[in-house]
């Protein structure tokens, strides 16, 4: 925080950006500290995907499922939703910290407020990258195809930008109610989110309300974004609508969230 | 009234008499604490999202993304995917109320109410009894809950007002058997976080049984760890009068399951008591 109260020649973009990074570097902090926190949020995607492959594997027996291994298919959806709960977790960490008065120190600096929101946001960003590199890892040995590097990188790039989105969800609500007990309401919004989409199957063989659901849900957009490298060939027409969609969702709440955290009084 | 007359009354022996009022004394702490343990569930939303939002949420994921699966070779006969799917919720959301039940418990420890109960003077049996008791009651509502869901989407009970009994009744007590072993973890490490990280664990013991598909068609090494799961008989204890009718080995495999389960709790629990009244 030393950087956020530098002298007054200090341009303000600089010192917002100090800002930024130590609110991301008191993020990192707090993996290295607590390790075991971080725990849960790379336990529950790889669960999901062990569980979800040893469960449904059998679904790509079913006419009209192109693809050869439910590995393949399951595993973006499992880095998706390690995202998610890792940035609902970024929300309930901003909910700790406004029951125990520090977002109450945060906003009697001079600091922004957007900073102080981009500063969770973007930490939740990097930190999605663990669960989702550790998924991947147990995923390729149990035959997930490769992606390639370009694959990789879309997958990489979607889970980023969905922790993203994760993490303003989560510190909406957490401005807004002010406590731990929303983090059902974080995690199973963004479960929701991820889930209602073609995670489980093809859009043809989902069930006609969820296939509805997930054709207006911007989330498939995202989902078949990071999946394209893992069941076939990356295009640019298989990642632009992931990228508008999430474009779109970092709008809306992040409005929202920001909303939240010029309301909130310290 | 004079306590002679009580005897006379009842032509009772004085000892009998004070046994008599010691059982209602513990059965009313255990009604009491039973009482608390539902109203501190209802009253935490973090407790109850696990119980009702996720099972339901899953529920409806599952059955939408994965409803063609009836259609496998091997798949059961059922009228639909959400039919074979209800056992799968029950079991989710009584495993979840037997987990949340743990770390309330362990909160308990944590706060020092716990300690205040050791105190008065009633059996420490009960303190565990009138948790369990609670959570029971949860797994009898998550039970109502998801065959009131599935009656309204459509399913039916093929085994009638029995099988749906037969169901309810095999959630309540495998909620019950299952909070034993949660309660026993929460008296042996008496933290919260420690009993909450069990969360996952509870997910794979599950994902690792039939509650989700049939056995026959799952992926090794899934497949073979699912055949010994005894949640897996219970599922299909649960399961049977829903898309088939009661059946008498399915239900005797479950209860059996049931059993174990409850035997391990009591064994766990008992020692874990004894280790937190040595350790305070």
């Amino acid at each position: 925080m030393e950087a956020a109260s530098a002298t007054a020649e200090t341009p303000a973009w600089r010192a917002n950006l100090a800002t930024i990074a130590a609110l991301m570097a008191r993020a990192k902090n707090e993996i290295l500290r607590v390790p075991g926190a971080a725990i849960p949020g790379v336990l529950a995607p790889t669960i999901f995907f062990l569980g979800l492959n040893g469960v449904f594997g059998a679904l790509t027996q079913l006419r009209g499922f192109e693809v050869g291994a439910y590995e393949s298919f399951i595993v973006p959806v499992s880095m998706l939703q390690g995202a998610g709960f890792t940035g609902a977790a970024a929300g309930v960490n901003l909910a700790r910290d406004i029951e125990q008065g520090w977002l109450d120190r945060l906003l009697v600096s001079p600091a922004p407020r957007w900073v102080l929101l981009a500063g969770t946001v973007l930490a939740a960003s990097l930190r999605a990258l663990i669960p989702a590199t550790f998924v991947l890892a147990i995923a390729l040995p149990l035959g997930a195809g490769w992606p390639g590097i370009d694959g990789l990188l879309v997958t990489y790039l979607m889970v980023a930008a969905m922790a993203a989105v994760a993490a303003c969800w989560g510190s909406m609500l957490a401005l807004r109610f002010k406590s731990q007990s929303a983090a059902p309401l974080m995690q199973s919004g963004m479960m929701a989110l991820i889930l209602l989409t073609t995670a489980y199957a093809p859009l043809a063989l989902l069930q006609p309300w969820l296939a509805d659901v997930a054709e207006v849900n911007p989330v498939t957009e995202v989902v078949e974004a990071a999946r394209q490298g893992f069941v076939g060939g990356v295009s640019w027409a298989g990642t632009w609508p992931g990228l508008v969609a999430l474009v779109a969702l970092l709008a809306v709440l992040g409005a929202l969230a920001l909303r939240e955290m010029r309301r909130t009084n310290a | 009234m004079p306590e002679e007359s009580v005897m006379d009354r009842h032509l009772l022996p004085r000892s009998e008499v004070a046994g008599h009022s010691e059982v209602r004394t513990n059965l009313r702490v255990v009604q009491a604490l039973g009482l608390r343990s539902i109203r501190q569930t209802f009253r935490r939303p973090q407790l109850m999202a696990p119980i009702v939002i996720f099972p339901t949420l899953l529920l409806a994921i599952q059955t939408g993304g994965a409803g063609g699966a009836v259609g496998l070779p091997g798949f059961p006969p059922v009228q639909s995917f959400l039919q074979f799917m209800l056992a799968g919720a029950m079991m989710q959301s009584l495993m979840l109320a037997g987990n949340s039940g743990g770390i309330a418990l362990a909160v308990d420890i944590e706060m020092g109410f716990t300690d205040r109960l050791f105190a008065a003077p009633i059996s420490r049996y009960t303190i565990v009894l009138g948790r369990l008791a609670g959570t029971a009651a949860l797994g009898l509502l998550s039970a109502l809950w998801f065959l009131a869901i599935g009656l309204i989407f459509g399913a039916t009970i093929e085994g009638g007002v029995p099988g749906a009994l037969l169901a309810i009744a095999l959630v309540t007590v495998t909620a019950m058997a299952v909070g034993g072993i949660g309660a026993a973890i929460a008296l042996r490490t008496g933290s919260a976080s420690v009993v909450q990280g069990l969360f996952p664990l509870v997910l794979v013991v599950l994902f690792l049984s039939s509650a989700f598909f049939p056995v026959n068609l799952m992926i090794e090494p899934a497949r073979t760890i699912a055949e010994y799961n005894p949640l897996s008989f219970i599922a299909e204890g649960v399961r049977e009068p829903i898309i088939a009718g009661i059946d008498a080995t399915d239900t005797a495999e479950a209860l059996l399951a049931v059993a174990a389960i409850v035997a391990l709790g009591l064994v766990l629990s008992a020692r874990a008591l004894r280790h937190r009244l040595r350790v305070g």
